[in-house]
């Protein structure tokens, strides 16, 4: 029955999306960590989706979610001239994590509507599997 | 009795289920870069699919009419977007989530339809109760 596939399309969106919430968690909870060397602080990182292999081009019209791999931001970390703080470098400074708080808030709503999204999909699916199981009874 | 049980109803199943594993496809990519929504003609498809009936070939009036349905016959197309993103997606989920409902329910009616078929040919097959 052609309907099953919906719970593997749903199944890849809902592993992508947690992906991407223990990311979101990760970020946060590395928020404001600080180094005295530019290249050992905490960067932020982010999810790419992408979809699975040629589904596009065929045409059953599945279309599953794949993770293509967690890159680190690049955006430019925040330098503190700090010469109290114990991990300051010779000059003084400390370099702030790039975790943006807000971005990542968003990121983590937007993540956890998707999974609700995927979840109410697959029970809406089960619910017509089911009653198609029962035709006729 | 001229019998031809579930004339179009297994087609229209069977391309409900196509839209809906379409439009579920669309929903679970909603954050994917540069993933196109697509969804099918619903008319189209169906009527696509009907015409292309596969029918068993009589050798005796005695015989009985038998169809067979051939592969359904996909129709995806690619949606417009009323509101494009900056990532090249162009899935808007309330939009799918709207159709995607809708689909459901007209599955049902498809099933209720089939259902009060069955259920006839059952009062007649018994003769009653």
């Amino acid at each position: 029955m052609s309907l099953f596939k919906v719970f593997d399309v749903a199944g890849s969106a809902m592993n992508a999306q947690s992906v991407r919430m223990n990311v979101t968690a990760s970020n946060l909870a590395n928020a404001g960590s600080v180094s005295g060397d530019a290249d050992k602080v905490y960067r932020a990182r982010h999810p790419v989706f992408a979809t699975f292999g040629n589904a596009l081009a065929n045409e059953t019209g599945v279309a599953g979610v794949r993770l293509q791999g967690v890159i680190e931001s690049q955006a430019p970390l925040q330098v503190q001239h700090r010469p109290d703080h114990p991990d300051a470098d010779e000059n003084g400074n400390i370099f702030v994590s790039n975790v943006n708080t807000v971005e990542e808030m968003v990121n983590m709503i937007s993540a956890s509507r998707s999974y609700q999204n995927n979840v109410e999909m697959i029970n809406t699916t089960k619910d017509l599997l089911l009653q198609t199981l029962s035709l006729g009874r | 009795m001229k019998l031809q049980p579930f004339a179009h109803f297994e087609q229209a199943l069977q391309q409900r289920a196509l839209r809906n594993r379409v439009l579920s496809s669309n929903i679970a990519n909603a954050d994917t870069p540069n993933y196109k929504a697509r969804d099918i003609d619903f008319g189209t498809a169906l009527a696509n699919a009907s015409g292309s009936q596969l029918s068993l070939a009589k050798t005796s009036e005695l015989h009985r009419n038998a169809w067979g349905t051939s592969s359904v016959g996909a129709d995806v197309k690619y949606r417009i977007p009323m509101q494009p993103t900056l990532d090249g997606n162009t899935v808007e989920t309330d939009v799918e989530q709207a159709a995607f409902a809708e689909n459901a329910v007209q599955y049902r009616a498809t099933l209720a339809f089939l259902d009060g078929q069955i259920r006839t040919l059952r009062y007649a097959i018994k003769g009653g109760d």
